[in-house]
């Protein structure tokens, strides 16, 4: 009865065959529709998966599979003892994507990288502004603008990044998508022929992969890049198929419609690990799910308070009905896989007789509390609303009483940073790169109150812990003052920190060479298909 | 025999009349027969639901239905991914979608009848701009409006309920001012403005009871429609929240569940596939039974 | 109609074969339809002004902007002016055929729009041709044979059809077809083997045009399951239309000369009963339009058919204010030009209702 599709399937593999003796496609069911094709001015994950990974390189990059960074366009570099001056040597011989609609004709020179920086800060950049609307959240969400002295060409291969203030996550910065570096003499024909806008529509930079063509919500086509400075693709063509229902996707990958898949829904893993033709790829998220407590509103001040909270909510269950399984328990505001991740930390217990006892110890009679479910899934937290029903009866048995509330999603990610928020509120982070500075003074710093410090402490043990190691080029060093800091969070416990979720990566047996990110990108380099 | 007692019960006027056609259509009474089901399964839904709808066991999730492998019998349609009882789910859930018909219903009927009996009534500019406002209404799908206004109000069954009595206002306006303009000019109506009778008295007690045939025919396909549009709101996660046992809600939570449990996507489905059926046959009988061009065939 | 409003009789024919009055008719159409349009711009302008939540916001997602920054953008987006001047900007937009950008993507609506609406439409003619090609046989046999079983399960089915959730029977069709018999594919528009020029936008001649084996059928077995889907409504209401539009003709006087003359039935069904009874039906297609709109929104969002209906959808859960905004005008001229091209076929058809 499969034979139809399967007959279909052979006739386009056979066309495909006849077109091009040696052409190899590799398809991936992706989750959404890139936002556009210039990494700087967007957040998304799927706008990075295909314009950042595909098209773009970046002066460092993470290792596959890793955190670390390695050397990308910037072949080697110098941090000046004080921590401000960072100089670039760049990979001497890099070519630009030649495509139907740009012919490069010199090789990436620190005036690209200048250009790939300025564009984004310097308000009298004419690219700064180019498309109604331009704005680059990255850029300033990780507060470069501020931080940037300039970046200046010291000669064509050389380029110097000076700071205002040593600030050892820089590097890290560098390595993330939207700092990617573009070409300049593309720009510079753009210009001049009026047509900046088609900057975000088509595409050209140093990448693995040259951009063919966009159709909306429906498909993304890349080839290799013949001159790739890391070396020619083994596979010929790459499609993002745009599938936006996980269950479609899954149905998709077992179908042999593509040959990955994002993002699969948690209860069709068991499924899919079912399939003889399909390898499952997991690895532990670097992300962290949590509930906030509001610490500015009593009896949320008292630490004993929270401690009691988070001991009657058994996390587990949460684990298994939101994720199937696919997450671990949290103990730490930080992911596992994280340097500096501190396993030494003791986890709350779930003992609902010992919270009730704490609870009453502390004078808290009949609490009643709110308990805030986002309404959208995201990567760390599939199902808030399930979650806080879990937690509403889990809560019950130790007398508080739970109101969920919702809203939507802008107005949520608002009100719930607000310093008078009524409740706790579920939320979570997905690392940016892997610094756990972008988690630990982010999410929990004293600057954060009333921002992105959803339980709105400030701590000033912690806050000076996390502070000094931001200052701190020393790797062991700042591990140590990270694992101090979690000890602290632990005790004071103004999150009860829910699951890290594990990152699922379904794909085809045929699939070899593919490795996941920690930071949950999808990066096609290196991947290559069976016959 | 059946002849001579229909000759008798002819004369009788009002119910009798209408239950006599009503009742020749045979698929009008099996609808009102499953509607009064529904009905019954919805008032006395404590009584009638095997378990509390939203009691999770954790033991048994994704439990298939009774009646298949691994199935038990005191969950007969299956749990649902927390352990909540399905067929408990949907006794409630009838509950919601007889609701949504009822207030959208007597919504958009009452403020259609009030605004179509005022451009029929006045006609002139008070006419043209209402019928202007009708026609921006029908210019929009009314799906996308009633997405587009749920999205502006927050989503939740109540403002589901408003969004879709708003879309389906235009039908009962333009429905009433047809019937009125096209019996304001009658003879009874005539004789009672030349007998004294006020404008209010004009419009309400002349008027409108001699209007009422297709606007309660028109009325019964709301209330199918009414059902439908909020389940597909509820799908698109602009209707009725989770954990609320709506069905088109209940569906779209089943959506992830499409390959691995067919129990939680068909059921929620079928109900309103049912429902919608029973109230669409009835809707047909009252056409038959209250169109006297009909009847005449 | 001046000087002939009072003559009755043969002026109602002298009257079809002028084309002034039909002038007239389709003029008097268009000025009611432009304050119509300014009402739904209105409409469309002032919705998206009322959504909770700012698009701002969520541009940077769960990190949190500082203020200076969100004022900055919300200005640098124009959305700090006040709600007049914004207004009488879009519309001095929409005269010039700008209907903004996208917060999101930052393209051009329009763009996007003619993007994708090929997509929408080819899936909308397919279904209608569906639901006419199997309706108006359905009806016409159900009038025929009335009160047989034939005519009580056709028309059983048809109001089926007529109830059906199609978001369920979507996803009851995919599990069946797609997953259980694994006949057709789940969702897309063509084999991602297969890549070929945009030049029509339409599928399935474009993969006719490329000239690659078997990328016709693979865009037709794509195409099936959405086609069933989106045409299952207009199909009952088409079969149940002609059923009663055929009963009324059927019961006519001049249907039973011609029957008592001694006609074949064919020739009477066929040609005289028929071709009276589909002047309501083609209203009724012309009215399946917003129908089959408010469908698409359903389906697409199902077998994740890249059209408008799913780039509204996702546009409104986005808060894509200038899409939801262009989308929801463009739609709306849409229907109101279909509609009127409908009313004045109608008056072709029909002039006795050109007044």
């Amino acid at each position: 009865m499969k034979k139809l599709s399967t007959l279909l399937a052979a006739t386009a593999i056979a066309t495909l065959m006849a077109g091009s003796a040696w052409s190899k496609t590799f398809v991936y069911c992706s989750e959404a529709s890139p936002e556009g094709f210039d990494p700087g001015m967007y957040t998304g994950g799927q706008t990075f998966d295909a314009a950042a990974h595909t098209v773009y390189n970046r002066l460092v990059e993470f290792k596959r599979g890793t955190t670390e960074i390695e050397p990308a366009l910037a072949e080697s570099w110098e941090i000046s003892a004080d921590g401000k001056e960072y100089t670039f040597k760049l990979r001497p011989g890099v070519k630009f994507q030649t495509t139907e609609y740009f012919t490069p004709t010199r090789e990436l020179n620190a005036d690209d990288v200048i250009f790939s920086f300025e564009r984004q800060y310097k308000a009298d950049n004419a690219w700064n502004k180019y498309v109604p609307g331009a704005s680059w959240e990255y850029f300033s969400g990780m507060g470069l603008p501020d931080l940037l002295e300039k970046v200046e060409k010291v000669d064509d291969l050389t380029v110097k990044i000076v700071l205002k203030r040593p600030e050892a996550p820089l590097l890290a910065n560098l390595g993330m998508p939207f700092i990617s570096i573009l070409s300049k003499e593309y720009a510079d024909k753009l210009q001049a022929e009026g047509k900046m806008e088609l900057m975000n529509q088509q595409p050209l930079g140093t990448g693995p992969f040259t951009f063919v063509a966009y159709q909306p919500d429906a498909a993304i086509r890349y080839k290799a890049n013949p001159d790739y400075w890391g070396g020619k693709q083994k596979i010929d063509d790459l499609v993002f198929a745009i599938t936006t229902d996980a269950a479609v996707r899954a149905q998709k990958l077992k179908a042999g419609e593509c040959h990955l898949m994002s993002y699969p829904n948690a209860a069709d893993v068991a499924e899919l690990k079912a399939d003889p033709n399909l390898h499952i790829s997991e690895q532990a998220g670097l992300n962290v799910s949590y509930l906030a407590y509001n610490t500015l509103v009593p009896p949320f001040d008292k630490a004993e308070v929270r401690k009691a909270l988070n001991m009657a909510v058994n996390r587990q269950a949460i684990v298994d009905a939101v994720f199937q399984g696919a997450a671990t328990v949290a103990k730490n505001p930080i992911p596992p896989t994280m340097w500096s991740y501190n396993d030494k930390v003791e986890d709350d217990k779930y003992d609902p007789e010992a919270a009730k006892k704490m609870l009453e110890d502390a004078g808290v009679k009949d609490l009643k509390m709110k308990i805030w479910a986002m309404p959208v899934a995201r990567p760390y937290m599939l199902n808030a609303r399930r979650a806080a029903e879990l937690m509403q009866a889990d809560l019950a048995k130790i007398g508080v009483t739970v109101e969920i509330v919702s809203y939507e999603w802008a107005e949520y990610l608002k009100l719930s940073s607000a310093k008078d928020r009524d409740g706790a509120a579920i939320l979570g982070w997905t690392g940016d790169n892997g610094d756990p500075d972008n988690f630990l003074d982010t999410l929990l710093g004293c600057d954060a109150v009333g921002g992105n410090n959803r339980a709105q402490w400030c701590n000033k043990e912690f806050d000076d812990l996390v502070t000094k190691a931001k200052e701190t080029s020393d790797v062991a060093e700042r591990t140590k003052l990270y694992e101090e800091a979690q000890i602290v969070f632990k005790k004071e416990a103004p999150w009860n920190t829910l699951d890290h979720s594990l990152a699922v990566v379904p794909m085809s047996k045929k699939v070899s060479g593919f490795v996941q990110s920690p930071l949950g990108d999808f990066v096609f380099e290196g991947v290559d298909i069976a016959e | 025999m059946a002849v001579a007692e229909i000759k008798t019960t002819k004369p009788q006027t009002g119910f009798a009349e209408f239950w006599f056609y009503f009742s020749r259509n045979k698929g009008a009474v099996m609808g009102l027969a499953v509607f009064l089901i529904i009905l019954f399964v919805a008032v006395f839904a404590a009584f009638v639901a095997p378990h509390s709808p939203s009691i999770q066991n954790r033991d048994v999730l994704l439990l298939p239905p009774g009646w298949t492998q691994g199935g038990q019998w005191t969950y007969l349609l299956g749990t649902d991914a927390v352990g909540r009882d399905i067929l408990s789910r949907l006794i409630y859930g009838a509950r919601f979608s007889l609701f949504i018909g009822l207030v959208v219903v007597t919504l958009s009927v009452i403020s259609g009848v009030l605004v179509g009996l005022i451009a029929g009534y006045f006609r002139g500019r008070t006419d043209t701009i209402i019928m202007r406002v009708m026609d921006i209404i029908l210019a929009f799908p009314s799906l996308l409006l009633a997405l587009v206004l749920v999205a502006v109000l927050g989503p939740g069954l109540v403002n589901a309920m408003i969004a879709i009595s708003l879309v389906n206002l235009p039908h009962f306006v333009r429905l009433t001012r047809a019937a009125v303009m096209s019996e304001r000019t009658k003879d009874y109506v005539i004789a009672s403005r030349v007998a004294g009778a006020g404008t209010l008295r004009l419009m309400f007690l002349t008027i409108l009871p001699n209007c009422l045939a297709p606007l309660i025919v028109q009325a019964t396909l709301a209330f199918s429609a009414a059902i439908l549009d909020a389940a597909a709101l509820g799908f698109l996660g602009m209707g009725a929240q989770p954990p609320t046992p709506e069905w088109g809600t209940m569906l779209a939570e089943a959506r992830e569940f499409i390959q691995r449990a067919w129990w939680v996507v068909t059921f929620p489905g079928l109900a309103i596939l049912v429902t919608v059926i029973a109230i669409n046959l009835m809707g047909d009988g009252l056409r038959d039974a209250l169109d006297p061009k009909l009847k005449r065939s | 109609m001046a000087g002939g409003s009072k003559t009755f009789g043969p002026s109602v024919f002298q009257r079809k074969k002028g084309l002034a009055p039909m002038l007239r008719f389709i003029f008097g159409r268009l000025a009611v339809l432009i304050p119509t349009f300014l009402g739904v711009s209105l409409i469309a302008f002032s919705f998206i002004r009322l959504l909770p939540g700012d698009p701002v916001m969520l541009m940077s997602g769960e990190r949190v902007m500082a203020p200076e920054r969100h004022a900055e953008l919300m200005h640098q987006l124009g959305l700090d002016r006040p709600m007049y001047v914004q207004y009488f900007d879009y519309l001095g937009g929409l005269v010039t055929g700008d209907f903004g950008s996208s917060i999101v993507t930052k393209r051009p609506v329009l763009d996007d729009f003619i993007n994708l609406f090929p997509a929408t439409l080819e899936l909308s003619i397919c279904a209608i041709i569906v639901a006419v090609l199997l309706g108006i046989p359905a009806g016409v046999i159900a009038a025929v044979k009335r009160g047989t079983w034939l005519d009580q399960s056709l028309m059983g089915v048809a109001l089926i059809g007529y109830s059906m959730p199609i978001f369920w029977w979507g996803l009851l069709l995919i599990i069946f077809f797609s997953g259980y018999l694994g006949w057709t594919p789940v969702s897309g528009r063509i084999s991602m083997m297969y890549f070929f020029p945009q030049v029509t936008g339409f599928m399935l001649i474009d993969s006719l045009i490329s000239g690659q084996a078997g990328a016709f059928r693979s865009a037709v077995s794509y195409l099936i399951l959405p086609t069933i889907v989106l045409a299952t409504i207009p199909l009952a209401v088409i079969a149940r239309q002609t059923r009663s539009a055929m009963l009324e003709v059927l019961g006519e006087d001049y249907v039973r000369t011609a029957r008592s003359k001694g006609l074949s039935p064919v020739r009477v069904i066929g040609i005289h009963a028929l071709r009276n009874a589909l002047i309501p039906v083609i209203t009724t297609i012309g009215l399946q339009v917003g129908v089959l709109l408010a469908g698409a929104i359903l389906t697409e969002t199902i077998f994740s058919w890249p059209g408008i209906g799913k780039w509204m959808v996702d546009s409104v859960f986005k808060r894509d204010y200038q899409v939801v905004q262009g989308g929801l005008m463009l739609i709306a001229a849409m229907i109101m030009i279909i509609n009127l091209i409908v009313d004045v076929l109608y008056g072709f058809i029909n002039p006795r209702i050109r007044h």
